[in-house]
């Protein structure tokens, strides 16, 4: 193609050059603010790439000169937020425990901290609604193997159970009645038996009289002589609807035959005390958590919410 | 690029961007030009004055007749207090706006444009600032074609100053509606209001100044969506401002002259004065053209002529197309009222006036307290050491009086259940739980349901709540309580 580049008399403008079957086109110059535009792009692009981190090297990237990073962002708003918090996470730190309940705007914070780290720690055995299975207590019930208070969740969470090594851990070990020789398989079947009827799994026959008779011999030092349990040994009680590690006679049998076990971390050595006071507000205001011994705290009685008339009288915040 | 093609002696260079032809347009008085002031007058006070009403709401809601407060979503409007969820009012008053304007094309055209628009009513006000400036068009035309001195910049920098300073308030009353107006005040004069609050004042300033300086006409033909949905609906039914071309026409100036020669005459005397008024400069006698706002300033400028020459008034007047056409023929026009009660009118007027009292009418039907509930679901329910099962709820109560009020939560369903909320005690569960909800607000609680076992895993009932103080009001939502399978 021929180079014919004219002047195109009607619009006074150049042409490319080029000819299709007589059709041509002009070489229209770009809007002056389309090229200030575009250049401006290019200056902001290169001013752009010399303060920040662009340019690819061999090990890693030029480092802008501003010395912006994503990571050290982030350290900053970490950081910010750390030192959001930091007033509230030092007031409930220098609150006992005993007391958190009776300050609200404590309490509160101390919940939510609570969950958070929740999420982090307990999730794995506990599960994400703290609803626990087989052999990993729900936390969200009334039953509580070595206490349910806000003092006694406390102190289960810093030393953990069964930890050796730990000497203010929580301990306690049930013989292995069946694997230890202790107890025949028939006498496992009755004491079974005995358990399941003080349940109120099943009514009483001639096996569970006979269990009766194993259970006072072999049980009652731990489970007491009313199957109750005892939170000091973390013994459960066996008369009530909560089996951890399931209520039918296969069960019960493998419990008694091989004993049961279960640990639990000592928090206190690998969190730091706030958040392990966050974690026992948590676990206690899930729906089963018991008040203080009266002697304990005095507090707890003010805060007592209920009411004399047919109805319970409840003060919300508002959200 | 044909020869023939070539552009006429002239070298006219055709460009994609015409410039402006500069506007000046002439007092005028009149009938309808003292109608433009009564609007003017009535919108701009509307606008100024009304975000410093004051409307008591008791000490727990604001005391500002009309408030969007954005902060805590609320939108007060006199006694009306409007919750997000709500949303659906401002909606039907936009809806209801829009219809309105409808009606209003279509019956007397672009009414709107001429007379209540923001663009139309500040262009006025700037335009007679102008005015009480230079002068009229001529000493204006004058000034602008005279060369810079003392005199000329004087008056410039005088007029922009206004100018400036209505564009500051217009920008600046706008904020009022948005916070407490005295408030506001005082800290934006202290500098110490949001940034937001002086963003937007900057912006609507800029607006202000450049639409009702600077741009003024242009806005209207070039900018504004309006006239183009109106063309579609206005028909040969609504109002325009008309020229009435068989009785105008031919046009002269010298009327004795024309008929010495023994030409044919008609009312028109040619004066201009119609174009001159015109505030967005085009002739009117050129027909019905999108430039025109039928502001109806060119009536009275023309009756005013046709007054002094002895003639009926009237030669450009409002009039709808099929009557003009009428007119033409000789014939009587219909009464103004017959034209404007007409199927198309009645009908926006009754879809208008459908969603106005439908809303009217949920505004005096609605509850200002009502309640929604969560369930748990993680875990859906919890067993019991004595075999009971428990759900556990998040209540939130929505308690739109601007008081604190006493409600009383209760269950409807499953006799056995048995509520109590946090924090609180299973020995306290009864079938009701009372509770003081804060103003204006909605309140969370949680909220413990405990019941039997030995019942179908899932079970429907719901969850009531009902104000204790003498105005009443209820609500109630339906939840799902669930137990273990197979019990
Ligand atoms: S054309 Fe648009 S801006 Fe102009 S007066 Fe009409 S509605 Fe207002
Ligand atoms: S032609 Fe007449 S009615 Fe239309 S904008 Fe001009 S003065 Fe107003």
């Amino acid at each position: 193609m021929a180079e014919k580049k004219r002047i195109d008399e009607p619009t006074g403008t150049e042409t490319v050059g080029h000819e299709w079957d007589g059709i041509e086109e002009l070489d229209t110059p770009m809007p002056r603010w389309w090229l200030w535009t575009f250049y401006i792009t290019i200056v902001w692009a290169i001013g752009y790439t010399v303060l920040y981190p662009a340019w690819p090297m061999l090990n890693s990237a030029t480092a802008g000169v501003i010395g912006w990073s994503s990571r050290g962002q982030l350290d900053k708003e970490m950081k910010a937020e750390q030192d959001r918090t930091a007033p509230i996470r030092t007031a409930i730190d220098a609150t006992p425990i005993e007391e958190l309940s009776s300050r609200p705007e404590l309490i509160k914070a101390a919940i939510a901290g609570g969950q958070a780290a929740f999420k982090v720690h307990c999730v794995q055995c506990h599960g994400s609604g703290a609803a626990g299975s087989k052999g990993y207590p729900n936390l969200n019930d009334d039953d509580w193997l070595w206490g349910g208070d806000i003092a006694t969740i406390h102190y289960t969470l810093i030393h953990g159970i069964r930890q050796p090594e730990h000497d203010l851990t929580r301990f306690s070990q049930m013989p292995a009645f069946g694997r230890d020789g202790i107890l025949q398989p028939a006498e496992i079947a009755d004491v079974t038996a005995y358990v399941r009827t003080i349940s109120g799994q099943q009514p009483a026959n001639a096996a569970s009289n006979r269990g009766s008779a194993v259970f006072a011999a072999n049980c009652v030092a731990c489970h007491n002589a009313d199957g109750k349990g005892n939170r000091a040994l973390g013994a459960p009680n066996l008369t009530d609807a909560i089996w951890l590690y399931g209520g039918d006679a296969a069960a019960i049998t493998q419990t008694v035959t091989n004993s049961r076990y279960g640990v639990m971390p000592a928090w206190g050595a690998r969190l730091d005390p706030t958040t392990v006071k966050m974690l026992a507000a948590y676990v206690h205001s899930l729906g089963g958590g018991e008040a203080l011994p009266a002697a304990t705290n005095a507090a707890a009685a003010a805060a007592s919410t209920a009411d004399a008339g047919n109805t319970q009288e409840v003060n919300v915040a508002a959200k | 690029m044909s020869q023939q093609n070539k552009v006429p002696e002239v070298e006219e260079e055709l460009h994609l961007y015409a410039k402006r032809k500069a506007v000046y347009p002439k007092a005028v008085d009149g009938i309808f030009r003292r109608l433009k002031w009564l609007i003017m007058a009535v919108t701009l006070t509307i606008y100024y004055v009304t975000p410093w009403l004051r409307w008591d709401r008791g000490r727990y809601a604001p005391d500002q007749a009309v408030l969007v407060d954005l902060a805590h979503r609320r939108f007060f409007m006199f006694s009306i207090e409007i919750w997000p969820h709500e949303f659906y009012y401002v909606a039907g008053l936009l809806i209801m706006a829009g219809i309105g304007l409808f009606l209003l094309t279509s019956a007397v055209g672009r009414a709107w444009c001429g007379y209540a628009c923001p663009q139309t009513v500040w262009t006025d006000l700037f335009v007679h600032v102008e005015r009480f400036i230079d002068g009229d068009r001529n000493a204006q035309i004058k000034l602008a074609n005279a060369s810079w001195g003392p005199e000329k910049i004087a008056k410039r920098l005088l007029k922009h100053a206004i100018w400036l300073l209505i564009a500051v308030m217009t920008g600046g009353a706008w904020i009022f509606y948005f916070a407490d107006a005295p408030t506001l005040l005082h800290s934006f004069v202290r500098g110490d209001a949001p940034f937001i609050a002086y963003a937007t004042v900057g912006v609507l300033t800029a607006t202000t100044y450049t639409f009702g300086g600077i741009m003024r006409e242009q806005v209207c033909i070039y900018m504004c969506p309006w006239p183009r949905i109106q063309t579609a609906m206005m028909d040969e039914k609504s109002l325009a401002v008309t020229y009435k071309d068989w009785r105008g026409e031919p046009r002269s100036r010298g009327v004795k002259k024309a008929l010495e020669d023994g030409l044919q005459t008609g009312d028109c005397i040619d004066c201009n004065q119609c174009v001159q008024v015109c505030p967005t400069g085009i002739d009117i006698r050129e027909g019905p053209q999108i430039g025109c706002i039928t502001c109806a300033l060119c009536i009275d400028a023309c009756d005013k002529v046709m007054s002094q020459i002895g003639k009926p008034r009237g030669l450009i007047d409002y009039i709808t197309l099929l009557d003009a056409e009428e007119e033409a023929k000789g014939h009587p026009r219909m009464a103004i009222r017959k034209r404007l009660f007409r199927p198309r009118t009645l009908i926006y007027f009754t879809i208008w006036a459908a969603i106005g009292a439908a809303m009217l009418f949920s505004l005096g039907q609605r509850t200002r307290i009502d309640i929604s509930v969560l369930k748990d679901r993680n875990p859906v329910f919890v067993t019991l050491s004595d075999g009971a099962i428990r759900n556990a709820f998040t209540v939130k109560i929505r308690n739109m009086e601007a008081r604190p009020r006493q409600v009383e939560i209760g269950l409807l369903g499953i006799d056995s259940a048995k509520i109590w909320a946090e924090p609180g005690e299973r020995d306290t569960a009864q079938r009701t739980v009372k509770l003081l909800v804060p103003p204006d607000s909605v309140s969370k609680t949680r909220i413990y349901a405990v019941s039997d076992a030995k019942a179908p895993a899932r079970e429907e009932f719901s969850f009531t709540v009902r104000a204790l103080d003498k105005e009443g009001g209820s609500d109630s939502e339906k939840v799902i309580f669930d137990r273990p399978e197979g019990q």
